[in-house]
Protein backbone atom coordinates (compact mmCIF):
# COMPACT_ATOMS: atom_id res chain seq x y z
CA UNK A 1 0.00 0.00 0.00
CA UNK A 2 1.21 3.48 -0.83
CA UNK A 3 2.56 5.10 2.32
CA UNK A 4 1.74 8.58 3.50
CA UNK A 5 4.93 10.62 3.42
CA UNK A 6 6.60 12.49 6.28
CA UNK A 7 8.68 15.36 4.95
CA UNK A 8 10.99 17.50 7.07
CA UNK A 9 11.28 20.96 5.57
CA UNK A 10 14.52 22.85 5.79
CA UNK A 11 14.24 26.58 5.22
CA UNK A 12 17.57 27.74 3.87
CA UNK A 13 19.17 31.12 3.34
CA UNK A 14 22.64 31.62 1.87
CA UNK A 15 23.21 27.84 2.04
CA UNK A 16 22.38 27.57 5.76
CA UNK A 17 19.28 26.08 7.43
CA UNK A 18 16.98 28.56 9.15
CA UNK A 19 13.40 28.37 10.37
CA UNK A 20 11.10 31.32 10.47
CA UNK A 21 8.29 31.56 12.99
CA UNK A 22 5.38 33.08 11.08
CA UNK A 23 8.09 33.99 8.54
CA UNK A 24 9.68 36.54 10.90
CA UNK A 25 12.33 35.82 13.65
CA UNK A 26 14.88 33.58 11.98
CA UNK A 27 17.04 31.23 14.05
CA UNK A 28 20.06 29.46 12.61
CA UNK A 29 19.60 25.70 13.03
CA UNK A 30 22.48 24.25 11.14
CA UNK A 31 24.20 22.89 8.11
CA UNK A 32 21.98 21.51 5.31
CA UNK A 33 24.11 18.46 4.52
CA UNK A 34 24.34 17.42 8.17
CA UNK A 35 20.62 17.94 8.63
CA UNK A 36 19.87 15.92 5.49
CA UNK A 37 22.05 13.05 6.69
CA UNK A 38 20.34 13.12 10.08
CA UNK A 39 16.89 12.90 8.49
CA UNK A 40 18.05 10.23 6.05
CA UNK A 41 19.21 8.11 9.00
CA UNK A 42 15.90 8.68 10.79
CA UNK A 43 14.04 7.41 7.72
CA UNK A 44 12.43 10.62 6.48
CA UNK A 45 10.52 9.86 3.29
CA UNK A 46 11.63 12.96 1.48
CA UNK A 47 13.29 16.31 2.13
CA UNK A 48 12.16 19.77 1.11
CA UNK A 49 14.50 22.75 0.94
CA UNK A 50 13.01 26.20 0.60
CA UNK A 51 15.36 29.08 -0.08
CA UNK A 52 13.66 31.92 1.77
CA UNK A 53 16.24 34.52 0.76
CA UNK A 54 16.45 33.50 -2.86
CA UNK A 55 18.00 36.05 -5.14
CA UNK A 56 19.70 35.95 -8.48
CA UNK A 57 23.08 36.31 -6.76
CA UNK A 58 22.48 33.37 -4.41
CA UNK A 59 21.44 30.88 -7.16
CA UNK A 60 24.92 29.41 -7.38
CA UNK A 61 25.04 28.86 -3.62
CA UNK A 62 21.72 27.02 -3.73
CA UNK A 63 22.75 24.79 -6.66
CA UNK A 64 25.96 23.94 -4.86
CA UNK A 65 24.05 23.09 -1.68
CA UNK A 66 21.61 20.83 -3.58
CA UNK A 67 24.46 19.00 -5.29
CA UNK A 68 26.22 18.47 -1.96
CA UNK A 69 23.06 17.12 -0.33
CA UNK A 70 22.26 14.85 -3.30
CA UNK A 71 25.72 13.32 -3.07
CA UNK A 72 25.17 12.36 0.56
CA UNK A 73 21.56 11.21 0.79
CA UNK A 74 19.68 8.94 -1.57
CA UNK A 75 16.10 10.09 -1.16
CA UNK A 76 13.71 12.41 -2.98
CA UNK A 77 14.61 16.09 -2.72
CA UNK A 78 12.26 18.98 -3.40
CA UNK A 79 13.78 22.44 -3.74
CA UNK A 80 12.01 25.78 -4.02
CA UNK A 81 12.47 29.47 -3.51
CA UNK A 82 12.85 32.17 -6.13
CA UNK A 83 12.05 29.87 -9.05
CA UNK A 84 11.05 32.23 -11.86
CA UNK A 85 11.89 30.57 -15.16
CA UNK A 86 12.36 27.23 -16.89
CA UNK A 87 16.12 27.80 -16.60
CA UNK A 88 15.85 27.92 -12.79
CA UNK A 89 13.97 24.60 -12.78
CA UNK A 90 16.46 23.01 -15.14
CA UNK A 91 19.33 24.28 -12.98
CA UNK A 92 17.87 22.79 -9.80
CA UNK A 93 17.01 19.45 -11.42
CA UNK A 94 20.48 19.32 -12.86
CA UNK A 95 21.98 20.09 -9.45
CA UNK A 96 20.22 17.02 -8.04
CA UNK A 97 16.68 18.07 -7.09
CA UNK A 98 13.93 15.59 -7.94
CA UNK A 99 11.14 18.12 -7.71
CA UNK A 100 11.13 21.88 -7.98
CA UNK A 101 8.62 24.02 -6.14
CA UNK A 102 7.23 27.12 -7.85
CA UNK A 103 5.45 29.72 -5.73
CA UNK A 104 5.15 33.41 -6.60
CA UNK A 105 6.16 32.94 -10.23
CA UNK A 106 3.19 30.62 -10.78
CA UNK A 107 0.85 33.42 -9.68
CA UNK A 108 2.40 35.95 -12.07
CA UNK A 109 3.11 33.49 -14.91
CA UNK A 110 0.75 30.49 -14.69
CA UNK A 111 1.95 29.30 -18.10
CA UNK A 112 5.33 28.60 -16.53
CA UNK A 113 3.77 25.65 -14.67
CA UNK A 114 2.28 24.25 -17.87
CA UNK A 115 5.53 24.64 -19.78
CA UNK A 116 7.56 23.17 -16.93
CA UNK A 117 5.28 20.12 -16.62
CA UNK A 118 5.50 19.52 -20.36
CA UNK A 119 9.27 19.93 -20.46
CA UNK A 120 10.30 18.17 -17.25
CA UNK A 121 7.28 15.98 -16.43
CA UNK A 122 4.46 16.49 -13.92
CA UNK A 123 6.22 14.48 -11.27
CA UNK A 124 9.01 17.08 -11.07
CA UNK A 125 6.76 20.12 -10.68
CA UNK A 126 5.37 21.25 -7.33
CA UNK A 127 3.30 24.40 -6.95
CA UNK A 128 3.53 25.95 -3.50
CA UNK A 129 0.41 27.77 -2.35
CA UNK A 130 0.42 30.09 0.67
CA UNK A 131 -3.23 30.42 1.62
CA UNK A 132 -4.94 32.62 4.18
CA UNK A 133 -8.55 32.69 5.29
CA UNK A 134 -10.37 35.74 3.91
CA UNK A 135 -14.09 36.09 4.64
CA UNK A 136 -15.68 32.75 3.73
CA UNK A 137 -12.86 31.36 1.57
CA UNK A 138 -9.09 31.03 1.30
CA UNK A 139 -6.96 33.33 -0.77
CA UNK A 140 -3.46 32.95 -2.22
CA UNK A 141 -0.82 35.24 -0.75
CA UNK A 142 2.69 35.96 -1.97
CA UNK A 143 5.89 37.32 -0.47
CA UNK A 144 5.80 35.12 2.61
CA UNK A 145 2.15 35.85 3.29
CA UNK A 146 2.38 39.64 3.10
CA UNK A 147 0.74 40.34 -0.26
CA UNK A 148 -2.82 39.29 -1.09
CA UNK A 149 -3.55 38.26 -4.68
CA UNK A 150 -7.33 38.07 -4.70
CA UNK A 151 -7.04 34.52 -6.08
CA UNK A 152 -9.20 31.78 -4.52
CA UNK A 153 -6.75 29.20 -3.22
CA UNK A 154 -8.87 26.11 -3.91
CA UNK A 155 -9.62 27.21 -7.47
CA UNK A 156 -5.96 28.04 -7.93
CA UNK A 157 -4.92 24.57 -6.76
CA UNK A 158 -7.33 23.03 -9.27
CA UNK A 159 -5.93 25.16 -12.08
CA UNK A 160 -2.33 24.31 -11.19
CA UNK A 161 -3.20 20.60 -11.05
CA UNK A 162 -4.87 20.91 -14.46
CA UNK A 163 -1.76 22.68 -15.77
CA UNK A 164 0.26 19.60 -14.86
CA UNK A 165 1.68 20.23 -11.39
CA UNK A 166 2.20 16.81 -9.84
CA UNK A 167 2.01 18.10 -6.31
CA UNK A 168 0.62 21.03 -4.36
CA UNK A 169 2.57 22.18 -1.31
CA UNK A 170 -0.22 23.80 0.65
CA UNK A 171 0.77 26.12 3.48
CA UNK A 172 -1.80 27.74 5.72
CA UNK A 173 -0.49 31.21 6.55
CA UNK A 174 -3.00 31.37 9.41
CA UNK A 175 -1.67 28.20 11.00
CA UNK A 176 2.02 28.54 10.15
CA UNK A 177 4.15 28.95 13.25
CA UNK A 178 1.24 28.51 15.67
CA UNK A 179 1.81 24.81 16.47
CA UNK A 180 -1.98 24.51 16.68
CA UNK A 181 -2.26 22.06 13.79
CA UNK A 182 -2.72 22.16 10.02
CA UNK A 183 -5.71 24.02 8.60
CA UNK A 184 -7.82 20.90 8.11
CA UNK A 185 -10.79 22.43 6.21
CA UNK A 186 -8.37 24.09 3.77
CA UNK A 187 -6.37 20.90 3.29
CA UNK A 188 -9.49 18.80 2.77
CA UNK A 189 -10.99 21.32 0.32
CA UNK A 190 -7.86 21.24 -1.84
CA UNK A 191 -7.34 17.46 -1.57
CA UNK A 192 -10.91 16.85 -2.71
CA UNK A 193 -10.65 19.35 -5.57
CA UNK A 194 -7.57 18.10 -7.41
CA UNK A 195 -5.98 15.00 -8.93
CA UNK A 196 -2.43 16.04 -7.94
CA UNK A 197 -0.82 15.06 -4.63
CA UNK A 198 -1.29 17.38 -1.66
CA UNK A 199 1.35 18.11 0.96
CA UNK A 200 -0.07 19.74 4.10
CA UNK A 201 2.10 22.41 5.68
CA UNK A 202 1.98 25.02 8.38
CA UNK A 203 1.02 24.72 12.03
CA UNK A 204 2.09 21.24 13.07
CA UNK A 205 2.94 21.05 16.77
CA UNK A 206 2.13 17.48 17.74
CA UNK A 207 1.96 14.05 16.18
CA UNK A 208 -1.84 14.16 16.49
CA UNK A 209 -1.73 17.11 14.11
CA UNK A 210 0.05 14.95 11.53
CA UNK A 211 -2.58 12.25 11.85
CA UNK A 212 -5.33 14.87 11.39
CA UNK A 213 -3.65 16.29 8.27
CA UNK A 214 -3.46 12.85 6.70
CA UNK A 215 -6.84 11.53 7.81
CA UNK A 216 -9.30 14.43 8.14
CA UNK A 217 -7.27 16.64 5.80
CA UNK A 218 -6.86 13.93 3.18
CA UNK A 219 -3.26 14.96 2.47
CA UNK A 220 -0.84 12.57 0.77
CA UNK A 221 2.08 13.87 2.80
CA UNK A 222 2.76 16.13 5.76
CA UNK A 223 5.53 18.67 5.99
CA UNK A 224 7.05 19.78 9.27
CA UNK A 225 10.05 21.81 10.30
CA UNK A 226 10.60 22.91 13.87
CA UNK A 227 9.16 19.85 15.62
CA UNK A 228 11.84 17.80 13.88
CA UNK A 229 14.61 20.39 13.79
CA UNK A 230 14.52 20.99 17.52
CA UNK A 231 14.17 17.32 18.35
CA UNK A 232 10.66 17.45 19.80
CA UNK A 233 10.01 14.24 17.86
CA UNK A 234 12.08 12.00 15.62
CA UNK A 235 10.74 10.86 12.26
CA UNK A 236 10.60 7.34 13.65
CA UNK A 237 8.45 8.44 16.61
CA UNK A 238 6.12 10.18 14.18
CA UNK A 239 5.82 7.05 12.06
CA UNK A 240 5.19 4.75 14.99
CA UNK A 241 2.45 7.08 16.19
CA UNK A 242 0.83 7.29 12.75
CA UNK A 243 1.05 3.53 12.23
CA UNK A 244 -0.73 3.02 15.55
CA UNK A 245 -3.51 5.28 14.20
CA UNK A 246 -3.90 2.94 11.22
CA UNK A 247 -2.21 5.32 8.78
CA UNK A 248 0.02 3.56 6.23
CA UNK A 249 3.60 4.73 6.71
CA UNK A 250 6.94 3.28 5.73
CA UNK A 251 8.72 1.81 8.72
CA UNK A 252 12.42 1.23 8.55
CA UNK A 253 13.58 -2.18 9.69
CA UNK A 254 16.15 -2.07 12.44
CA UNK A 255 16.04 1.69 12.90
CA UNK A 256 17.34 2.84 16.22
CA UNK A 257 18.15 6.29 17.47
CA UNK B 1 19.55 15.43 -15.69
CA UNK B 2 19.51 15.13 -11.93
CA UNK B 3 18.33 11.57 -12.18
CA UNK B 4 21.45 10.46 -14.06
CA UNK B 5 23.63 12.16 -11.50
CA UNK B 6 21.78 10.51 -8.61
CA UNK B 7 22.05 7.06 -10.16
CA UNK B 8 25.77 7.53 -10.75
CA UNK B 9 26.36 8.74 -7.19
CA UNK B 10 24.37 5.87 -5.69
CA UNK B 11 26.28 3.29 -7.75
CA UNK B 12 29.56 4.87 -6.65
CA UNK B 13 28.35 4.69 -3.06
CA UNK B 14 28.09 0.89 -3.34
CA UNK B 15 31.52 0.53 -4.94
CA UNK B 16 30.81 0.94 -8.64
CA UNK B 17 32.91 2.94 -11.06
CA UNK B 18 30.50 4.81 -13.26
CA UNK B 19 30.91 6.43 -16.64
CA UNK B 20 28.26 8.13 -18.71
CA UNK B 21 28.31 6.57 -22.17
CA UNK B 22 26.99 8.53 -25.13
CA UNK B 23 29.01 6.77 -27.86
CA UNK B 24 27.25 3.53 -28.84
CA UNK B 25 30.51 1.90 -29.96
CA UNK B 26 31.95 2.36 -26.46
CA UNK B 27 29.20 0.35 -24.75
CA UNK B 28 31.11 -2.90 -25.26
CA UNK B 29 33.96 -1.62 -23.05
CA UNK B 30 31.93 -1.88 -19.83
CA UNK B 31 31.13 -4.77 -17.50
CA UNK B 32 27.55 -3.86 -16.76
CA UNK B 33 24.97 -1.45 -18.08
CA UNK B 34 22.46 0.77 -16.26
CA UNK B 35 19.78 2.64 -18.17
CA UNK B 36 18.03 5.26 -16.04
CA UNK B 37 15.52 7.58 -17.58
CA UNK B 38 13.20 10.43 -16.94
CA UNK B 39 11.05 12.14 -19.50
CA UNK B 40 8.79 10.89 -22.24
CA UNK B 41 8.88 7.39 -23.73
CA UNK B 42 8.86 8.52 -27.35
CA UNK B 43 11.79 10.93 -26.89
CA UNK B 44 13.83 8.37 -25.01
CA UNK B 45 13.40 5.63 -27.63
CA UNK B 46 14.08 8.14 -30.43
CA UNK B 47 17.30 9.24 -28.73
CA UNK B 48 18.44 5.63 -28.27
CA UNK B 49 17.80 4.92 -31.94
CA UNK B 50 19.38 8.11 -33.22
CA UNK B 51 22.61 7.44 -31.34
CA UNK B 52 22.69 3.79 -32.41
CA UNK B 53 22.52 2.91 -28.72
CA UNK B 54 19.50 0.64 -29.27
CA UNK B 55 21.48 -1.74 -31.50
CA UNK B 56 24.56 -1.59 -29.28
CA UNK B 57 22.43 -2.30 -26.21
CA UNK B 58 20.73 -5.30 -27.84
CA UNK B 59 24.12 -6.66 -28.89
CA UNK B 60 25.54 -6.34 -25.36
CA UNK B 61 22.44 -7.85 -23.75
CA UNK B 62 22.54 -10.78 -26.18
CA UNK B 63 26.18 -11.27 -25.15
CA UNK B 64 25.00 -11.69 -21.54
CA UNK B 65 26.08 -8.42 -19.95
CA UNK B 66 24.21 -7.62 -16.71
CA UNK B 67 21.65 -4.87 -17.30
CA UNK B 68 19.58 -2.72 -14.95
CA UNK B 69 16.79 -0.50 -16.29
CA UNK B 70 15.26 2.12 -14.01
CA UNK B 71 11.80 3.70 -14.44
CA UNK B 72 11.66 4.86 -18.05
CA UNK B 73 14.74 2.70 -18.60
CA UNK B 74 12.45 -0.23 -17.74
CA UNK B 75 9.53 0.91 -19.87
CA UNK B 76 11.58 1.28 -23.07
CA UNK B 77 12.37 -2.46 -22.95
CA UNK B 78 8.76 -3.26 -23.82
CA UNK B 79 7.22 -3.70 -27.30
CA UNK B 80 4.99 -0.67 -27.21
CA UNK B 81 3.91 2.28 -25.06
CA UNK B 82 0.65 4.19 -25.03
CA UNK B 83 2.14 7.33 -23.48
CA UNK B 84 0.91 10.35 -25.52
CA UNK B 85 0.06 8.09 -28.49
CA UNK B 86 1.33 4.68 -29.53
CA UNK B 87 5.06 4.25 -29.88
CA UNK B 88 7.22 1.17 -30.36
CA UNK B 89 9.83 0.33 -27.72
CA UNK B 90 12.97 -1.79 -27.92
CA UNK B 91 11.02 -5.08 -27.80
CA UNK B 92 13.39 -6.78 -25.37
CA UNK B 93 10.54 -7.84 -23.05
CA UNK B 94 7.18 -8.67 -24.70
CA UNK B 95 4.30 -6.53 -23.50
CA UNK B 96 2.99 -2.97 -23.33
CA UNK B 97 3.32 0.19 -21.24
CA UNK B 98 -0.07 1.54 -20.17
CA UNK B 99 -1.40 4.32 -17.92
CA UNK B 100 -3.14 3.76 -14.61
CA UNK B 101 -6.93 3.54 -15.06
CA UNK B 102 -8.45 6.90 -16.03
CA UNK B 103 -10.80 6.90 -13.02
CA UNK B 104 -7.99 6.32 -10.51
CA UNK B 105 -7.84 9.95 -9.25
CA UNK B 106 -11.63 10.04 -8.73
CA UNK B 107 -11.29 6.95 -6.59
CA UNK B 108 -8.73 8.69 -4.41
CA UNK B 109 -5.53 7.51 -6.05
CA UNK B 110 -3.59 10.52 -7.23
CA UNK B 111 -1.58 10.46 -10.44
CA UNK B 112 1.40 10.27 -10.68
CA UNK B 113 1.80 7.33 -8.31
CA UNK B 114 4.36 9.09 -6.14
CA UNK B 115 5.85 7.85 -2.92
CA UNK B 116 6.91 4.75 -1.03
CA UNK B 117 5.16 1.51 -1.86
CA UNK B 118 5.74 -2.23 -1.67
CA UNK B 119 7.79 -4.50 -3.86
CA UNK B 120 6.40 -8.02 -3.67
CA UNK B 121 8.82 -10.46 -5.22
CA UNK B 122 7.18 -13.19 -7.30
CA UNK B 123 7.13 -16.56 -5.52
CA UNK B 124 9.35 -18.21 -8.11
CA UNK B 125 11.85 -15.32 -8.04
CA UNK B 126 12.40 -14.89 -4.30
CA UNK B 127 16.02 -15.91 -4.60
CA UNK B 128 16.75 -13.54 -7.49
CA UNK B 129 20.14 -12.14 -6.43
CA UNK B 130 19.35 -8.53 -7.36
CA UNK B 131 15.87 -8.37 -5.83
CA UNK B 132 16.23 -10.60 -2.77
CA UNK B 133 17.74 -7.79 -0.62
CA UNK B 134 14.51 -5.82 -1.02
CA UNK B 135 12.29 -8.35 0.76
CA UNK B 136 9.99 -6.56 3.21
CA UNK B 137 11.13 -3.03 2.26
CA UNK B 138 9.25 -0.22 0.57
CA UNK B 139 10.80 1.66 -2.33
CA UNK B 140 10.23 5.05 -3.96
CA UNK B 141 8.02 5.24 -7.06
CA UNK B 142 7.24 8.17 -9.35
CA UNK B 143 5.33 7.23 -12.49
CA UNK B 144 2.04 7.48 -14.34
CA UNK B 145 2.54 4.50 -16.67
CA UNK B 146 3.14 0.83 -15.93
CA UNK B 147 4.73 -2.13 -17.71
CA UNK B 148 2.43 -5.05 -18.49
CA UNK B 149 4.68 -7.98 -19.42
CA UNK B 150 2.91 -10.49 -21.67
CA UNK B 151 4.80 -13.45 -20.23
CA UNK B 152 4.22 -14.01 -16.48
CA UNK B 153 7.73 -15.50 -16.33
CA UNK B 154 9.10 -11.98 -16.91
CA UNK B 155 7.32 -10.53 -13.89
CA UNK B 156 9.92 -10.48 -11.11
CA UNK B 157 8.04 -8.36 -8.57
CA UNK B 158 4.69 -6.61 -8.28
CA UNK B 159 3.17 -3.61 -6.53
CA UNK B 160 -0.40 -2.35 -6.18
CA UNK B 161 -1.65 1.21 -6.32
CA UNK B 162 -5.14 1.16 -4.95
CA UNK B 163 -6.51 -2.14 -6.24
CA UNK B 164 -4.51 -1.89 -9.45
CA UNK B 165 -1.53 -4.26 -9.62
CA UNK B 166 1.45 -3.44 -11.81
CA UNK B 167 4.98 -4.65 -12.46
CA UNK B 168 7.50 -3.36 -9.92
CA UNK B 169 10.31 -5.34 -11.55
CA UNK B 170 10.63 -7.33 -14.75
CA UNK B 171 13.44 -9.25 -16.35
CA UNK B 172 14.90 -12.37 -17.82
CA UNK B 173 18.37 -13.90 -18.00
CA UNK B 174 20.82 -11.00 -17.53
CA UNK B 175 18.13 -8.28 -17.57
CA UNK B 176 16.56 -6.68 -14.49
CA UNK B 177 14.42 -3.58 -14.73
CA UNK B 178 12.56 -1.76 -11.99
CA UNK B 179 9.76 0.79 -12.01
CA UNK B 180 10.87 2.42 -8.74
CA UNK B 181 13.98 4.51 -8.15
CA UNK B 182 16.67 2.59 -6.25
CA UNK B 183 18.80 5.75 -6.27
CA UNK B 184 16.05 7.45 -4.22
CA UNK B 185 15.07 4.49 -2.04
CA UNK B 186 17.62 5.02 0.72
CA UNK B 187 19.01 1.81 2.24
CA UNK B 188 16.73 -0.55 0.32
CA UNK B 189 17.70 1.05 -2.98
CA UNK B 190 21.40 1.00 -2.21
CA UNK B 191 21.07 -2.70 -1.28
CA UNK B 192 19.58 -3.42 -4.71
CA UNK B 193 22.31 -1.45 -6.48
CA UNK B 194 24.99 -3.22 -4.49
CA UNK B 195 23.46 -6.59 -5.40
CA UNK B 196 23.37 -5.57 -9.07
CA UNK B 197 27.00 -4.48 -8.86
CA UNK B 198 27.90 -7.99 -7.60
CA UNK B 199 25.52 -9.88 -9.91
CA UNK B 200 26.93 -12.54 -12.23
CA UNK B 201 23.93 -13.90 -14.15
Amino acid sequence: MLSKRIIPCLDVAHGRVVKGVQFVDIIDAGDPVEAAIKYDQQGADELTFLDIRASHESRGTLYHMVTEVAEHVFMPLTVGGGVKALADIEGLLHAGADKVSINTAAIFTPELVKQAAERFGSSTIVVAIDAKSVDDHWECFTHGGRKPTGINAVEWARRMSDYGAGEILLTSMDADGTKNGYDIPLTRAVADAISANVVASGGVGTLEHMAEGLKAGGADAVLAASIFHFGTYTIDEAKQFLAAQGIPVRQIKGYSE
Amino acid sequence: MGNLHSVAKALEKVGGQVELVSDADALKNYDRIVLPGVGAFRDCVAALKESGMDAALKEQLAAGKPFLGICLGMQVLMDVSYEFGRYPGLGLIPGAVKPFPADHPQRGFKIPHMGWNDVVISAAKETHPVLAPLAGSQVYYVHSYCCMPANPEHLLAACSYGDYPFAAAIGRDNIVAVQFHPEKSQRAGLALLEAFHQWNP
